[in-house]
């Protein structure tokens, strides 16, 4: 067991620095520097060569790289092309805020979802089922500004009942960030509810027409009983792999919401660097966000390992 | 097992009769029907909107700026005193060119190299496999973004960019399909006749993998305009005065208030031409006996 | 009279068909089960016995429903209880075993709460007594220790286990009633064999109704004392087991009878040509007409009722008196002369390894050193000849005939095809010897590409090892359609639009296509229906006879194996134990194995019965040292067969075994040794 959670730490470390390989040398490849691409028209003389000393432009990219990768390992990332500033500070709440985010979006999203996927997964075909359906459809399908959008036409400007824009600052406390932060939260969790859902409902139907629940049934099991001690457990487990995905989704789905309700998280910090050309920063903030997708889809893996009885015996049986 | 009765038709013409025998399933059910109707409509608007529209999309009347649906202007103006229906109905063109043109490209080479691997296997196969999933574990925006902000945002640069994009993760599935075919006798019946491995993809391995792949290409599709569409949000994608949908929002929602339609035009253009394409791809794959689990947008 | 337990009167049922009409599955059953005896339902696929097995316990899958009739359980009417009657008797007093327990047992909940569920349910017994009563009850059906199986998953048993489990399960409720369907599907030989004798035994013990669905003959001959034959959803065949299966007065019973290989007699079993209809397709007359030797006029107009024998039980034929014209066994003697050839194909010291390395292990330098699956491999096939190779799962017969074929690389040993080397793999070889090794699979949905049709299928070898095309290319194909009786019009077919056995003719059609030399057959007929086994069995041999093709035919079936091969070689955990011409192997003297084996074959007759001298254990992995099979065999010597490999004993004429016994002792060990439960020794038809 311990093994099998070792290697797959290892592989997950394997991705996070095929990953940092890939931005250094994504942002290697780009024509120009950090310091030409930040400065545009006024890269050049000495504003040019201070800039380059400052970002310790001079050395080899092979040096580069290890010198920022192992800062990283200890937390420093290295400063912002504007002004010198130190990422690692700029980037702390606005980490904070996007978890928040993303966190309130999950807690209101996946339970939900998941409790609609069972309800239209049992009732397939009934009216509950035709509506959620159709409904996550179009919560889905629509791109996520647009979802904003109208949400904030319904809510905000024609009902007023909420907030249509953040106008907290980046370094308030939590409570401060409601209820501005509700919009936002619905529309995200809207969204990942609605794939969610779908893959539930899938997951459900297929297991209650599967050879065990009939067994069940010919057993004489009650229907519910059926439902909660034999079919969810296994329905349920792919969940994991899905809501992991939606994760990975939200990591880049948020950046669109920040920007709509100019809430003051990680994405939008992301946009406005590459809008500066701010290449440092843009490297740091991909290298936090690729670290996070591949923690999270780790723990999805370990989870779905250790519920999956399977999937325990197998990995066992490879020592 | 597909529904669709396969007729028994010789040679090349068996193809066209089985795609036509799908196409007519699509039509049968529900959703195809709204889908694909909603689609062909679009494209056809796409092509021939600058031939129908009342206005010039770049004409600007200053006295007209945010006025509400009127005779003259069928949804209202916008805050440049632009038609607002003009520009909805071509809103659409640049979108559908760009991800028409990427879409496919995407799929053909994802798909190939997928399928390749998926029959090769081996250390080049899961050295791969990893650096897919590192590259699928960066955020899609920040990935074209940083493209786009270098090399700029004409066409030329947004083809390639999301062709290359999103055709990773087709990688992914098109390896796994092929992994469930080649898991079949039939393909180690043709290794084992001595077919060589271009012959084993072409002849066994991509009319069996084609099927997902086609249903993957739709769904490829209605990301991409999600992504194109949100990137002209952003400011990131099409340049004014280029109508475009995602960019008419993102001026219009500021006046949402006073000049609702501004916004609701193109949402609903951009909503029914995305729904339609999820709409056909469900039906789509329900018409070939396919089983598609829901998977977040990457 | 005492009342019958489970009644089914005039039941239909049917589902609605894509054109909106509907479809019956099952016409009009009338079958009854008293206490205590036990019933089995013979039918091929698509007969409905599932369907009525279910039935009786008022389920139907989604999608049917009740057309007319009942189906009565201790005199009332399943289809008419509520939900709450129906999960009390369910599961209690009526019991179902399923067909395959590996899928039908909850992956996610252990064994022991599984069954402790059922007490739950259906005993009444206090919950500080259910995991007693659990474990007494995994005792009862024989399982090894009961109490760690208490605490396991089901996929963590073998499938012989997890069948045992569920039978405990069934058990638990006390029933007095059991549904069995199919539930030896699957399992080897000695397994099954050793689950039908629990079964018979647990049946006798607590005098339990029984009612056991299955396709094979020699199962329900063990089990069953009464039979009914369901065809095209209707009972045609009613009476007692002897009745039904050695003297059957049905047409179709007896073609079914005689399409099964046995081992008692060493032709070719007959075939029954066609297929059954499909629901809905039966015409106004009788649903065997197209298929019966004896039909007539009035056969094929009027639907003739189930109607009783004056010996007993009941037949639905106009002419079941007539039935005794048709054979129920073998012509003989098919085993014709083969032509003496030499040496085609040899296999010198053969090991093959599966174990590959993962991605962990070859950053670290670490190989896989396991034992190899298969080892120490040394055969010969002579041109002309049919080489049978014989075991259970894990022997490494297909194993053998993949590497043969170059799927898979020996690891160690060589492999000689006429005297030259044969390179270990497809890739290397030249291109000659690749079209003179054919290998046919086993199952027909998975060895044809469902997206080509026929005619693209059989082009396949012959542009490649041929050159053919157009005119010539057509011609050729029509023709090898011809010779696996095939007419022209399949070529526009796709493999969806054909029955498996129609299938399983293209994918031979393939295969001698390249005009081979040796075809390697793996389990072929393993994934058919019985009657549709003979008919692939006689052409096989038709065209061995005709190309003078040598075989080497893989099966875990012993009459099959018997009824097409020369020679036969018996294999365990991947090592050869006998090998011989095939009279001597399945007579005596006899390798342990292989008596274990013959010892456990069913045979279609109710005065057979199986011996079973080995548990049914089914080992993971081949020991390092000593004999293979050295931890099942009854006739153990004792530590000499755990360290020392047994020498090759010649028993002459070609026929060898492996075994630290000499010949004459084990001769007269298994010549003394109640030769006369031999299957097979029953009197003829």
């Amino acid at each position: 067991m311990l093994r099998m959670l070792l290697r797959r730490l290892f592989l997950g470390a394997v991705t996070v620095v095929i990953v940092s390989v890939i931005i250094f040398a994504g942002v290697e490849i780009l024509p120009g520097d950090a310091c030409t691409a930040f400065l545009e028209r006024e890269a050049q003389g000495r504003l040019l060569e201070n800039c380059r000393e400052a970002q310790g432009l001079n050395r080899s990219a092979a040096e580069r790289y290890i010198d920022w990768a192992a800062s990283a390992l200890r937390g420093d990332l290295g400063v912002s092309a504007n002004g010198g500033v130190s990422i690692a500070e700029l980037v702390g709440n606005r980490l904070g805020n996007s978890l928040l985010l993303a966190a309130c979006a999950l807690a209101l999203g996946v339970p939900l979802a998941i409790f609609l996927g069972v309800v239209t997964g049992l009732w397939r075909d009934r009216w509950v089922d035709l509506v959620f359906s159709t409904g996550a459809i179009f919560a889905m399908t629509i791109p996520e500004f647009v979802s904003a959008t109208l949400l904030i036409l319904v809510f905000s400007v024609w009902l007023g009942w909420l907030p249509g824009i953040v106008l907290t600052p980046a370094d308030a406390p939590v409570a401060e960030f409601f209820p501005e932060i509700l919009l936002p939260v619905i529309v995200l969790a809207m969204v990942m509810t609605a794939h969610i859902l779908r893959m539930v409902r899938s997951s459900v139907i297929e297991v209650m027409a599967g050879d065990y629940v009939q067994m069940a049934t010919l057993k004489g099991v009650p229907y519910w009983r059926i439902v909660f001690r034999h079919a969810l457990p296994n329905a349920l487990l792919p969940a994991i792999n899905v809501v992991a995905l939606t994760i990975a989704w939200l990591l880049g789905g948020v950046v669109v919401i920040e920007v709509v309700f100019n809430y003051p998280g990680l994405g939008r910090m992301m946009i406005d660097a590459i809008s500066d050309r701010d290449l440092p920063v843009v490297q740091a903030i991909a290298l936090i966000v690729a670290t996070v997708y591949v923690g999270v889809n780790l723990t999805a893996d370990l989870m779905t390992m250790v519920l999956n009885p399977r999937l325990r015996t197998h990995y066992m049986r490879q020592r | 097992m597909s529904d669709v009765p396969i007729p028994m038709a010789p040679g090349r013409s068996r193809h066209v009769a089985r795609w036509g025998g799908v196409l007519r399933d699509v039509m049968s059910r529900p959703s195809g029907a709204i889908g694909l109707t909603l689609v062909v409509f679009h494209v056809v608007l796409a092509i021939v909107s600058p031939w129908i529209v009342p206005y010039d999309f770049k004409a600007m009347d200053a006295a007209l700026m945010l006025k509400g649906p009127s005779d003259l202007h069928w949804l209202g103006t916008d805050h440049l005193g632009r038609d607002v229906l003009t520009r909805t109905l071509m809103g659409g063109r640049e979108a559908l060119l760009v991800t028409g043109v990427a879409t496919p490209i995407a799929v053909a080479w994802g798909g190939l190299l997928g399928i390749y691997f998926g029959l090769v296997g081996g250390r080049l196969d899961e050295v791969l496999m990893r650096v897919v999933d590192a590259f699928l574990s960066l955020p899609w925006i920040l990935k074209m973004l940083v493209l786009i902000v270098t090399f700029g945002t004409g066409i030329e640069v947004l083809i390639p960019t999301l062709a290359f994009f999103y055709g990773i993760p087709v990688i992914r599935i098109a390896r796994a399909a092929t992994h469930d075919v080649v898991a079949r006798d039939f393909v180690s019946a043709a290794r084992a006749r001595g077919h060589g491995r271009l012959t084993i993809i072409r002849r066994e391995l991509l009319p069996n993998v084609l099927d997902t792949l086609m249903v993957e290409g739709a769904m490829r599709w209605s990301w991409m305009l999600l992504a194109f569409s949100s990137l002209s949000f952003l400011g990131f994608g099409v340049s004014p005065p280029t109508p475009d949908w995602g960019l008419m929002i993102a001026d219009a929602r500021g006046f949402m208030s006073f000049a609702p339609s501004g916004v609701l035009a193109p949402v609903v253009a951009l909503s029914s031409l995305i729904i339609g394409i999820n709409l056909t791809a469900d039906a789509l794959a329900k018409a070939l006996g396919l089983d598609r689990a829901q998977k977040a947008p990457v | 009279m005492t009342a019958p337990m489970i009644e089914i009167a005039g039941l239909s049922v049917g589902f609605t068909g894509r054109a909106g009409a509907t479809l019956p599955v099952l016409r009009n059953i009338d079958l009854t089960v008293r206490p205590g005896e036990s019933l089995g339902l013979v039918g091929e696929s698509g007969s409905g016995k599932s369907t009525l097995a279910l039935a009786a316990m008022g389920y139907l899958k989604r999608g049917l429903r009740r057309l007319e009739g009942t189906a009565r359980f201790r005199g009332e009417d399943m289809f008419d209880k509520s939900r709450t009657e129906l999960e009390r008797v369910r599961g209690g007093e009526l019991a179902l075993i399923p067909q395959n327990s590996g899928q039908s047992l909850t992956p996610t909940l252990r064994i022991g709460a599984q069954l402790g569920e059922a007490l739950r349910l259906h005993s009444g017994l206090p919950a500080a007594a259910h995991r007693d009563r659990v474990i007494e009850l995994l005792g009862q059906v024989r399982l090894p220790d009961p109490e760690a199986i208490f605490d396991r998953f089901p996929h963590e048993l073998s499938g012989g286990q997890q069948q045992r489990a569920a039978v405990a399960m069934a058990l638990a409720g006390q029933p007095a009633a059991l549904l069995l369907d199919e539930p030896t599907t699957g399992l080897d030989v000695t397994t099954q064999a050793h689950i039908l004798e629990l079964l018979r035994d647990l049946a006798a013990e607590r005098g339990m109704a029984m009612v056991y669905v299955s396709h094979d003959l020699g199962a329900i001959a063990r089990v069953c004392d009464r039979v009914a034959v369901m065809y095209a959803g209707e009972v045609v065949l009613e009476g007692t087991a002897r009745q039904v299966l050695k003297a059957p007065a049905h047409p179709y019973a007896r073609g079914l009878l005689a399409s099964i290989p046995r081992l008692s007699d060493p032709g070719l079993p007959v075939a029954l040509d066609g297929r059954p209809p499909a629901p809905g397709q039966a015409g106004p007359g009788c649903a065997f007409a197209d298929r019966c030797a004896l039909a007539q006029d009035r056969c094929r107009a009027e639907h003739p009722p189930l109607a009783p024998r004056p010996e007993g039980g009941a037949a639905r034929c106009f002419l079941s008196d007539r039935a005794a014209e048709l054979p129920i066994s073998g012509q003989g003697g098919a085993g014709a002369a083969r032509t003496q050839g030499a040496g085609l194909l040899a296999l010198d010291d053969v090991a093959i390894s599966y174990a590959t390395p993962g991605l962990f292990d070859r950053l670290l330098g670490r190989d896989a050193t396991a034992v190899p699956t298969v080892a120490d491999i040394a055969l010969t096939v002579e041109r002309g000849e049919t080489l049978g190779l014989v075991g259970e799962s894990g022997s490494g017969k297909s194993t053998i005939l993949k590497t043969v074929a170059g799927l898979l690389g020996a690891s160690a040993g060589e492999i000689r095809f006429e005297e030259a080397a044969l390179p270990p793999v497809v890739e290397r070889r030249p291109p000659d010897q690749l079209r003179r090794i054919q290998l046919v699979f086993q199952n027909p949905d998975d060895s044809l590409n469902p997206r080509q049709t026929v005619a693209e299928i059989l082009e396949q070898p012959l542009k490649l090892y041929f050159g053919l095309s157009g005119a010539a290319l057509h011609d050729r194909s029509v023709d090898i359609l011809d010779r696996v009786r095939l007419g022209a019009h399949y070529l526009d077919r796709l493999p969806g639009q054909l029955s498996g056995g129609e299938k399983q003719r293209v994918a031979i059609a393939r295969a001698f296509a390249a005009e081979p030399d040796l075809v390697l057959c793996d389990e072929v007929t393993s994934a058919l229906d019985v009657s549709v086994q003979a008919a692939v069995l006689d052409l096989l041999d038709d065209l061995r006879r005709s190309q003078g093709t040598t075989y080497v035919f893989v099966s875990h079936d012993l009459a099959v194996v018997r009824a097409l091969s020369d020679r036969v070689a018996v294999l365990y955990q991947g090592r050869l134990c006998e090998i011989g011409p095939s009279d001597q192997v399945y007579g005596l003297p006899s390798h342990p194995y292989t008596e274990v084996l013959l010892g456990a074959v069913l045979e279609p007759d109710p005065d057979a019965a199986p011996r079973l001298t080995a548990d049914d254990v089914v080992e993971r992995a081949p020991p390092a040292r000593g004999c293979p099979f050295q931890r099942r065999c009854p006739r153990k010597l004792g530590t000499i067969c755990e360290t020392d490999a047994p020498p090759w004993r010649e028993a002459g004429g070609g026929h060898a075994l492996r075994c630290h016994i000499d010949l004459p002792e084990l001769a007269a060990l298994q010549g003394g040794d109640g030769a006369e439960g031999r299957a097979g020794s029953a009197a003829g038809p």
